[in-house]
């Protein structure tokens, strides 16, 4: 498995999560995923709110010791 | 609406200023309904004839009876002696509750604090609750059923009639505070609940209505007073200034319906169309006539709120950094729909439509510059 594009919120606020997504999603190519790592309760929502508004495929959230993985995989 | 609003007030959702009727009614209780109204001699019978009257209008905008109706010293007090008079009276059918996702925090912190276990009944993305998914979690020992109005962050008017079918025998508590004096009253309650200070009135009156033949046990040492229902000397002055208040607001509700109405269609197409990446939401037609929500793609919530009080608006916000826990709105979380940089404007009577306009022109440009400062404007 090839290693994914992770980029670190730990300890940031929303809307820094979105943010930071939306400046690293573009440097993957279409097809490709990122990982946004979180622990602010509202990324849950605001990262699939995201990917909803900008035609981008939300795959799932996993558990990580510290917060949640978000996994956001790049259509456009 | 009394002078006393400045422009730019857009959270009459959380309260409003003393409408003229009731400011009236309130200085004029102030002098006549001093008195005890549960003594015997002639200052006290007045006071009981002025209480009683107020209990009849409210009972007449609410759709009750006025037995139904007791007072108390606000919506949250309401809410919390609904729900746990309810547990209380109905404990030998069980303890579980079921309830919207999008209850007013006073609803689901009286169900935490008494309930045994509760069910959430799912939103759709418009923020309505599905009455059949409603009626799904209903056990054989769900004791009570807590529908609100509508909304009361995205104004989604929400389906109390089909849910009260689906309840047969489950008593359904409506938390209409959104409602009441601004639009219909819903049917099908068993108990309903309101605030004096969201139709004009004061605050500190809250109303708790229970339909007759509903079980209900008071929660706390019970006196005479209210039926029994709320103990203490009521609060005269202020509930007889809350019953002109909702009489007023109720005379005028239909004409500020239409009023208000284009105004918030305004503002929702102003917003999508002046704002980049906006999310607008709640339902757009069938919706409470003076409310509308919206969230800022890459916007923090608290900053947005601070930089439209320095241009004079206050409104109201649904984003974990506005509120002093670090979740964000569990209404917003129950409909799936981005939570930061949320905005909640809710009009009143005095609201203008050059307020509106001075609005739709203060907002772009703000959201634009703290998305500049977020390093977010290309994005």
């Amino acid at each position: 498995m090839s290693e994914v594009l992770t980029v670190d919120c730990l300890g940031r606020p929303c809307p820094v999560p979105v943010i930071e997504l939306a400046r690293a999603l573009p440097g993957v190519a279409v097809g490709e995923v990122v990982d946004v790592l979180s622990d602010d309760p509202a990324a849950a929502l605001d990262i699939p709110a995201w990917c909803r508004m900008r035609r981008q495929e939300y795959v799932g959230a996993t558990e990580r010791v510290n917060g949640s993985a978000y996994r956001v995989r790049r259509l456009v | 609406m009394s002078a006393s609003v400045d422009g730019g007030y857009l959270d009459a959702a959380a309260a409003l200023p003393l409408s003229s009727a009731a400011r009236e009614a309130l200085l004029a209780a102030l002098e006549d309904g001093w008195a005890d109204p549960s003594r015997l001699y002639g200052a006290a019978r007045r006071a009981r004839l002025l209480l009683e009257g107020a209990r009849e209008a409210v009972a007449d905008v609410l759709g009750a009876r006025p037995d139904e109706v007791a007072f108390t010293g606000s919506g949250t007090q309401a809410a919390h002696l609904a729900v746990l008079g309810v547990l209380a009276g109905r404990s030998g059918t069980g303890a579980h509750v079921v309830h919207s996702a999008i209850e007013h925090s006073c609803v689901l912190a009286a169900v935490a604090h008494a309930a045994g276990e509760a069910s959430a009944a799912p939103v759709d993305r418009l923020g309505r609750v599905d009455a059949a998914s409603f009626g799904a979690a209903l056990r054989r020992d769900t004791a009570l059923a807590c529908l609100i109005s509508a909304s009361h962050e995205v104004g989604t008017v929400q389906p109390v009639g089909a849910v009260a079918e689906r309840c047969g025998r489950v008593p359904l508590l409506v938390d209409a505070a959104q409602s009441a004096g601004r639009a219909p009253i819903p049917t099908g309650w068993a108990l309903l609940t309101a605030s004096a200070h969201k139709w004009g009135g004061p605050p500190g009156v809250g109303v708790l209505a229970i339909r007759t033949g509903t079980r209900w046990r008071s929660p706390l040492p019970a006196d005479e007073r209210e039926g029994g229902r709320v103990p203490g000397a009521p609060g005269l002055p202020q509930i007889l200034s809350a019953a002109v208040g909702l009489q007023a607001a109720a005379a005028e509700a239909a004409s500020e319906d239409a009023r208000l109405r284009p105004l918030v269609d305004r503002l929702r197409l102003g917003i999508a169309a002046r704002v980049p990446d906006v999310e607008v939401v709640g339902d757009p037609d069938d919706r409470l006539p003076h409310l509308l929500t919206f969230s800022c793609l890459y916007v923090d919530g608290e900053a947005l709120l601070t930089a439209l009080d320095r241009e004079g608006f206050a409104v109201g916000s649904g984003s974990s950094c506005t509120a002093s826990t670090l979740e964000p709105s569990h209404v917003l979380v129950a409909m799936g729909v981005l939570t930061h940089g949320n905005v909640r404007l809710s009009l009143h009577r005095g609201t203008t439509e050059s307020e509106v306009d001075r609005f739709l022109s203060v907002l772009p440009p703000l959201v634009a510059r703290l998305r500049r400062e977020a390093g977010a404007e290309a994005l």
